[in-house]
């Protein structure tokens, strides 16, 4: 049994966040100049440069990347060898997000979902729990801003719908949201499971590294092939126009009901402020 | 690319020269509204009443910024998705609003709008608040303070990055961009 301190986790949590809204990951970057390659439209080419300066700015002044600096989504995964000590888990995921966002000037997006009031702290924090071998804590937080996370949709499939109409539904989103979710975007699938399970899967989906493929070969083509058919929608970068609407799409799935073939789609904008600590 | 440097308010001249597609310098003084702000206009036109700024010949940006830090005139401020002020944008348009800057499409209503009153929309990079924040120069609350992040604010930009969206002859550059690039 290894004891880890909630305040370890408090501020761990106040780092990452701060540091996912105003440092965008080289990784994102590298994406970005990749896509100036490949885009052909002039007009998409300077909005992915106008996006290269913003991220240099953001990290050099110290500012958020976007104003929208999200809900405070957070996944942990608990090595079942971790005694957790101090407060109350989810209180402190709670207190390191509200520092966060005091410290950092990040904006708080959270509010009640009819009378609109804001909660003031951006509090409470989307948490998800797994628990994992071992005896060490993983953090990952994304937080994930409201244009992009509002094209995102679970539906129930027809069995016999199968591969063809995962693709037409999530081409239907990706249209759907033409320039809203501010492309060039990040698609992620989630297939199978049941109606809550397919939802995770997909925003799990948006963790997974650029360029890495599904290890199962069928959901590793259907990413190809969807990457492939997304860039010829010809939406671009803003929406304008051009060849790269997608950095890159991911799938994840797993056995769902004889009956049943739930897919989500969740969809992530290129401010795609993602970082993680071991504790 | 080639950029076009206008100014505001804006004229019918400048106006005119501008199609979709253009990358724009814009400087001048413009005003923040979203949702809540745009509802309390209308409100404050149905009942007959003047809007707290006279909107003739001005630009309107649709965004809620992040906190200014010490020592900055305002935090990130990217554009907000414009869609949701369509209801209320073709009454401000026809009273005189020349220019609109947001990101994502316009309903039909507003593109006539923008057709039949001379008015331009503009795109700002969505996401790229950091970059666009570096254009303003100076930021006054001018209207409906209580509103927190939504109230109205005057801001004073240099050279703030744009493209040209919906023009006076009816392009679109979101049409006209996917149809180009669709394969
Ligand atoms: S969709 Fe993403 S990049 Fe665009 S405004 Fe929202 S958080 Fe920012």
């Amino acid at each position: 049994m290894r004891e880890i301190h909630t305040d370890q986790i408090i501020s761990a949590l106040e780092g990452l966040f701060i540091d996912a809204n105003i440092n965008l990951s080289q990784f994102v970057l590298d994406a970005f100049n990749r896509a100036i390659d490949r885009e052909e439209s002039p007009v998409s080419k300077e909005v992915l440069r106008e996006l290269i300066t913003n991220a240099e700015i953001a990290n050099k002044e110290n500012i958020p990347i976007c104003q929208d600096t999200g809900l405070a989504v957070t996944f942990l995964e608990i090595g079942q060898d971790v005694h957790i000590v101090g407060e109350n888990l989810e209180d402190a995921v709670a207190e390191g997000v509200r520092r966060a966002y005091k410290k950092g000037y990040l904006r708080k997006s959270c509010c009640d979902p009819f009378t609109r009031k804001n909660t003031g702290d951006n509090t409470p924090p989307i948490i998800h729990i797994k628990i994992v071998p071992g005896d060490r804590i993983r953090i990952v937080v994304l937080p994930k801003g409201g244009g992009s996370e509002n094209y995102g949709e679970v539906r129930m499939l027809v069995p016999s719908q199968g591969k063809e109409g995962v693709k037409s539904f999530v081409l239907e989103m990706v249209k759907k949201g033409g320039p809203n979710p501010c492309p060039p975007i990040i698609v992620g699938v989630g297939i199978g499971g049941n109606f809550e399970t397919s939802a995770l899967l997909s925003k799990e989906a948006l963790m997974v590294p650029f360029g890495e493929r599904n290890n199962d070969p069928v959901m590793a083509e259907l990413e190809e092939e969807l990457l492939e058919e997304i860039n010829k929608t010809g939406i671009g970068p803003q929406g304008y126009g051009g060849t790269v609407t997608a950095l890159d799409v991911h799938v994840k799935s797993m056995p769902c009901h004889l009956a049943s073939l739930p897919v989500a789609v969740n969809i992530q904008c290129h401010a795609h402020r993602i970082k993680e600590t071991i504790l | 690319m080639e950029i076009k440097i206008i100014t505001t308010p804006l004229n019918e001249e400048v106006i005119k020269g501008l199609k979709a597609g253009d990358k724009v310098f814009m400087s001048g003084y413009i005003y923040t509204a979203r949702d809540a702000a745009h509802k309390r206009f209308i409100d404050t036109l149905e009942r007959g009443e003047e809007l707290p700024l006279d909107i003739k010949g001005q630009v309107i940006y649709y965004c809620g910024p992040s906190p200014a830090p010490p020592g900055k005139v305002i935090g990130a401020c990217g554009p907000t998705t414009s869609s949701r002020m369509d209801a209320y944008a073709p009454k401000l348009i026809a009273l005189g609003l020349k220019g609109m800057i947001g990101k994502g499409k316009r309903s039909q209503p507003v593109k006539d709008a923008i057709s039949q009153y001379n008015a331009v929309y503009f795109g700002a990079t969505g996401g790229a608040g950091a970059l666009l924040s570096k254009s303003v120069k100076s930021s006054e609350v001018v209207a409906y303070e209580d509103l927190g992040p939504e109230a109205v604010v005057k801001l004073y930009v240099d050279k703030m990055p744009l493209f040209v969206i919906n023009d006076i002859y009816g392009n679109d550059l979101y049409e006209m961009g996917t149809a180009q690039y669709r394969r």
